[in-house]
């Protein structure tokens, strides 16, 4: 630290290293992927702080205990999982040049995801029929706001994957694009991982506790 | 730190430093001055730096160590800029450049541990105070604080209280520690939609934020009989947030009992005159509605302060209008008239009353003794 | 999405829904640019127009507690001006000023020809105006949100005046409008933030030129990559924050509202765990700035380069664990608050460390006291009165006293005015000639400077002072005898001074964009890389990208020697933009993004595009949306989620650069 002579005499780099098109080696957009990645983090972090802040605030509205339906939800998210697989298959059939295999994959996925998506959609309408809205109490609040930020990103992720699927069928999407697909799987499954936190905040811990309460 | 400078010392170095000498023989002292006759404030009345109270005190002194570091670190910082910036000055006479230090480590340690023991020395004193006067006091006067917009609530919790209830100005006997537990609330007590106001009497003691949903505490205690300690809100509440004042009065114990006395007892409601119709239209005009009057029938309201002894207060509206018997008059009919240009964003609504009705009016809160 | 549409290039048809713009020139081309130069001159206007905008503000305020009693405006408007005066600066001014320099900058500074999203770099510049347009709005929509900058629930949930919410009136609806233009308005706002950290985080790690190793980079590049993360990291909990506040203003939720069983105590949390970083991501530009001036009007490297890195990121990670200082008196009990006031004094080390270093890198020099190491200094001077008055909020006990009183209004001034605001107009004398070609004129600098630093310390110096006297903030009456009216109306005139040194800045710039004395690529003999290239610089930036052997690298191309010698300048007849050393070994030069960019005359630029314009459009649209009832809310939530949509799409079909010509 004391004197940077070392900067005087350093190599004049020149070597495979720097052959790269990007000093890190990693694709721009797969860093910005990663990056956002991190941000979201927080994002979802903050979502999920208020929710177990609140979980118990219920007021005169239900209770978590009174109001799930955790063999629904568990089979929805099970679909979600299985989703983040037909992600890896698609973008191992597109490395390997498998067109076909590619889009068959990537419809697969966007399907499931929607599958998902509908079934939290009937929920939410099952919760307001039986009275259990937006407005009931903190934790309703906060539980609809967390899911719903997460449909959203979920419904996001099934535009890309839709126009993957669309720009493949069009003849535009070559295979060298392959990393574009890797960049929308990137973001799908940390929007899979994401979704496993938020299930066992909201679903499994109360329903734990309120196994052993009982 | 010993000074390395470009070239061998000789009369132009010689120079550098007594300009800077010179600069630092009338820049420190002047500083100082500047700095010691703008704080020293003439007993003003909300001047902390000038506490009145052994909680206030305590927070004071702790500033002074921090003040004098503080004092230490800006002269050294600043001295340091002024002296290189005049020493190290380029000149026509520059012909090669200076040597270019890359950095020293065993300075740069010296300046990181340092501070580091400074405030590690600082921080010690800081954590003790902050339990101190956090922990409950012995034997206190207890008061239950309401945070309303935009005025405060007192009301006098415990047997030796008898409930009574107050507004804006908080009498407390002297040598006996005072704990408040407040609130805040809406209208009522039963609407919870409150926003946070901090009530801070600074000769007495650091604010307290009162937070909607919470009770939070605070301890104080006067020292001085016959004082008055001004205060007021200092979290921004709204509207009429700078008009949200309060005051503190400091009696002896004996004056405090027949201060709560005569607070407890009813108000004489007037039956003749001019007085006697203003409190026919407390009624009709429902003031009723909001106000408690003590003696009053009926008059049983908490939305707006109790005004069983109204016209025995200083101020009125939030501790900002005179409440005396020059001004009370005028003040407190300019307010019933339109209370919001007094008082923007108040919950006094204008009633639309009549200028008689308005003196009537008058007339009867100043009989409430 | 670039390098994608790059390889689509040779592949493709376009199908896009406009011709793509081609002009690098002319008034449309400003509309359509990518290109991070001209993007950085658009924030550097833009936000010196809300600078402007929060300084009339500043001075009404300040009109407004000359005197006792005055009624020269309402509550009312004093509450939206105050409010608007830290929002304004805050995110609309100085935020933006500080990206001005990181686009402009932050290529030159690492060799590369642009940053790694220029069409992403493109959209935060119209987001930002979109939201600086959209939270204005409210100026024809009922007002403008009057909250304070923190807009505390449950104040901002109930409104300043109760007895309309109890009427439902008119009041009310105004008031829901005001919380929603904050809440929607800074969401937009930290849109832009967020896409612009994102992008200059990527371009920190993947554009340096060959041989910039991290260690190697110019101080500034490292504070807009600390800077970066900070926003990257406490941007999506603020927009949490304000998701629930509008959730809760405009859809009754209970998040932040004690009467549904919400707890207003979680607002302060999530504000200033975003808050407090936020301060750094205020003040560190500046510090960065500074330290590229001191190095160059002193000659002497920065002192301590490595410790003032680490210091800064030292600061960076402490920032994140010492939020609740700013809450002390709001009643989270002794374990906290000693907790945090513990953390509070110690983020004063590395702050500390950052001060010395810049007197050590002064310290025997060769000061050139030119306008730029006039601010550089003022801000070392006026800084360290901030971060003095910063530890003495760190006593928690006598912060009880100090909070909310205008002892921390002068302490925040010193440190964002005296210092974000000075090193931001330093930074701009010193790289105004790399911009315009031109200098400022240096006379009517520190005649600036010299307005500006008494004016700042007429203003804000003796706000220390009624602070101690018991003044709190945000109010806008006080009482005749508190003993405050001499030192208000003093400081109303300071703020009178420091317009005036605005208004020469001004006059300056004015007369030197076009009249200046031409600069030449290098006019301070400074040392970093964006030095040598010509001024302004061209499109593509360098010609050929310079190798970096060296931090300082230009510097070591200028002068020769090392250890305890004093440096000598390379012979004669080696002018900076003809540089020997590049001369003499053309082969280093290397290409700067992936293929297709060798030689000096096929260098490959990003394209202009209309789409970044496009999908910033449809942001107020939706937020207009927000504040409407019934059928227009949906209209307009549905149209601007069009636009946008059909902005992001029409984006991603492009390819970011057309085939050459």
């Amino acid at each position: 630290m004391a004197t940077q002579t070392s900067d005087y005499s350093a190599p004049i780099p020149g070597s495979a290293e720097t052959q790269h098109a990007t000093s890190l080696g990693l694709a721009n957009d797969k860093l910005a992927i990663w990056g956002l990645i991190g941000s979201e983090c927080l994002f979802f972090g903050a979502l999920i702080s208020t929710y177990l802040m609140y979980v118990t605030r219920v007021g005169e509205g239900p209770t978590p205990a009174d109001i799930f339906d955790i063999p629904f939800t568990s089979a929805s998210t099970f679909i979600l999982l299985m989703s983040s697989l037909g992600m890896v298959l698609a973008l191992a059939a597109i490395q390997a040049g498998e067109m076909r295999k590619f889009r068959a994959w990537t419809l697969a996925t966007a399907l499931m995801g929607s599958t998902f998506l509908a079934g939290q959609i009937y929920e939410f309408t099952v919760f307001v029929a039986e009275g259990f809205t937006l407005q009931t109490s903190p934790f309703s609040s906060s539980f609809f706001v967390l899911t719903g930020f997460h449909g959203f990103h979920v419904a996001f992720g099934i535009m890309m994957l839709l126009a993957l699927w669309v720009a493949s069928m069009m003849g535009r999407l070559p295979q060298q694009l392959h990393t574009t697909v890797e960049n929308v799987g990137l973001y799908w499954h940390f929007v899979d991982i994401v979704w496993i936190v938020i299930f066992t905040a909201i679903y499994l811990i109360p329903a734990a506790t309120s196994v052993t309460t009982h | 730190m010993k000074a390395r400078r470009p070239r061998g010392a000789g009369s132009v170095g010689h120079q550098r430093r007594t300009a800077g000498r010179r600069v630092l023989r009338w820049a420190v002292p002047l500083g100082l001055a500047v700095l010691l006759a703008g704080c020293a404030g003439d007993n003003l009345p909300q001047d902390f730096l000038a506490p009145e109270g052994p909680t206030a005190r305590a927070q004071d002194r702790l500033w002074n160590i921090v003040f004098w570091v503080a004092v230490a670190v800006f002269v050294l910082v600043q001295t340091m800029l002024v002296v290189v910036l005049i020493r190290f000055r380029a000149r026509p006479t520059d012909t090669q450049l200076p040597k270019q230090t890359h950095g020293n480590v065993k300075l740069e340690v010296v300046w990181t541990i340092i501070p580091a023991l400074i405030l590690a020395f600082i921080a010690v004193p800081t954590v003790r105070l902050i339990f101190e006067l956090a922990a409950a006091p012995e034997n206190p006067v207890e008061v239950r604080v309401v945070g309303k917009q935009y005025w405060w609530e007192f009301e006098y919790t415990g047997e030796e209280g008898q409930g009574v209830v107050t507004a804006n100005e908080l009498v407390i006997p002297i040598n006996r520690p005072v704990r408040l537990s407040m609130e805040s609330t809406g209208q009522a007590d039963s609407d919870p939609l409150g926003v946070i106001h901090s009530f801070w009497v600074p000769k007495l003691a650091g604010k307290q934020d009162v937070v909607p949903g919470h009770t939070r505490h605070l301890t104080f205690m006067a020292e001085e009989a016959g004082v008055t300690y001004s205060g007021q809100c200092a979290e921004f509440c709204g509207l009429s947030h700078a008009n949200m004042r309060m005051a503190v009065h400091a009696v002896e114990p004996a004056e405090f009992e027949a201060f709560i006395e005569e607070q407890a007892t009813p108000a004489d409601i007037p039956t003749s005159g001019s007085a006697a119709r203003g409190a026919e239209l407390f009624t009709e005009r429902q003031c009723i509605g909001c106000h408690a009057i003590n003696g009053y029938e009926g008059a049983a309201a908490r939305v707006g302060p109790d005004l069983t002894h109204f016209a025995g207060r200083e101020k009125f509206a939030g501790y900002m209008l005179d409440n005396d018997i020059n001004e009370g008059a005028e003040n407190i009919s300019a307010w019933l008239k339109d209370p919001q240009v007094v008082k923007p964003g108040s919950q006094m609504p204008d009633l639309g009353l009549t200028d008689e009705d308005t003196a009537d009016l008058v007339e009867f809160l100043r009989t409430l003794q | 999405m670039s390098v994608a549409a790059e390889h689509r290039t040779a592949t493709s048809t376009r199908r896009n829904m406009f011709r793509r713009p081609t002009s690098e020139t002319g008034f449309w081309s400003w509309f359509t640019t990518v290109d991070h130069k001209k993007i950085g001159i658009m924030y550097f206007v833009t936000a010196f127009f809300f600078f402007l905008v929060g300084g009339v503000e500043a001075i009404l305020i300040r009109i407004q507690l000359a005197q006792p009693e005055m009624t020269f405006l309402t509550a009312d408007q004093y509450n939206q001006i105050f409010t608007m005066h830290g929002l304004t600066m805050i995110f609309f001014a100085v935020m933006p000023l500080g990206a001005a320099f990181f686009n402009y900058l932050l290529p030159l500074q690492l060799g590369a020809r642009d940053v790694a999203f220029p069409r992403l770099n493109a959209l935060s510049y119209w987001v930002f105006l979109a939201a600086g347009i959209y939270i204005y709005s409210g100026v024809l929509l009922g007002g403008l949100p009057d909250g304070g900058w923190f807009n505390y629930a449950p104040l901002s949930l109930i409104g300043p005046n109760p007895t309309d919410i109890l009427e439902a009136g008119t009041a009310t609806s105004q008031h829901v409008s005001r919380m929603v233009l904050y809440s929607v308005g800074l969401q937009i706002a930290g849109i832009a933030s967020l896409a612009s950290s994102l992008n200059f985080i990527v371009t920190i790690l993947n554009m340096r030129a060959p041989g910039m190793t991290l260690m190697r980079m110019p101080i500034f590049t490292w504070m807009i990559f600390i800077t970066s993360f900070l926003i990257l990291f406490a941007m999506p909990i603020i927009g949490v924050a304000l998701w629930q506040l509008m959730f809760d203003v405009r859809y009754g939720t209970s998040f932040f509202n004690p009467a549904g069983g919400g707890d207003p105590i979680l607002w302060q949390h999530m504000f200033w765990l975003f808050g407090h970083p936020e301060v750094y991501i205020l003040i560190l530009p500046a510090f960065g700035i500074v330290s590229e001036i001191l190095p160059v009007f002193s000659r002497k490297p920065l002192f301590g380069y490595t410790a003032m890195v680490f210091s800064a990121i030292a600061i960076g990670i402490l920032g994140w664990g010492v939020w609740a200082h700013h809450m002390f008196a709001a009643g989270l009990g002794p374990i906290a608050n000693s907790a945090f006031g513990l953390s509070t004094m110690f983020i004063a080390v590395p702050t500390g460390v950052k001060i010395f270093n810049w007197l050590g890198t002064m310290w025997g020099g060769q000061i050139r006291l030119k306008t730029p190491m006039l601010f550089a200094a003022g801000l070392v001077g006026m800084f360290t009165i901030g971060g003095l008055s910063g530890v003495s909020h760190a006593i928690v006990p006598h912060n009880y006293q100090q909070t909310d009183t205008y002892y921390v209004v002068a302490h925040f001034h010193y440190v964002l005015f005296g210092g974000a605001i000075f090193g931001l107009f330093g930074g701009t004398y010193f790289w105004f000639p790399k911009v315009t070609g031109r200098l400022l004129h240096d006379g009517l600098g520190k005649l600036h400077f010299l307005l500006m630093f008494v004016g700042f310390n007429m203003t804000f110096g003796p706000m220390h002072i009624l602070g101690l006297w018991g003044m709190p903030r945000r109010i806008y009456t006080y009482a005749d005898g508190m003993g405050w009216n001499f030192w208000n109306l003093f400081e109303t005139v300071g703020a009178f001074v420091i317009a005036a040194g605005v208004l020469v800045f001004m006059v300056n710039m004015v007369r030197s964009v076009k009249g200046g004395e031409i600069a030449g690529p290098d006019p301070w003999d400074a040392r970093t890389v964006e030095w040598m290239t010509p001024s302004p610089p061209p499109h593509y930036n360098f010609a050929e990208i310079p190798v970096i052997t060296a931090r300082d690298e230009f510097w070591h191309r200028k002068y020769v020697g090392e250890g305890e010698k004093p440096p000598v300048r390379v012979p004669a007849g080696a002018s900076s933009d003809h540089d020997p050393a590049v001369a003499a070994t053309p082969d280093q030069s290397l290409p700067a993004h992936g293929p297709g960019h060798e030689g000096h005359a096929d260098i490959h630029m990003p394209s202009p595009s209309y789409y970044p314009l496009v999908a910033a459009i449809g942001l107020p649209i939706m937020g207009w949306g927000i504040l409407m009832p019934g059928a227009w809310q949906i209209g307009l939530l549905a149209v601007g989620g069009l636009i946008l949509l059909a902005g992001l799409f029409g984006w991603v079909l492009e390819p970011s650069a057309e085939e050459t010509h």
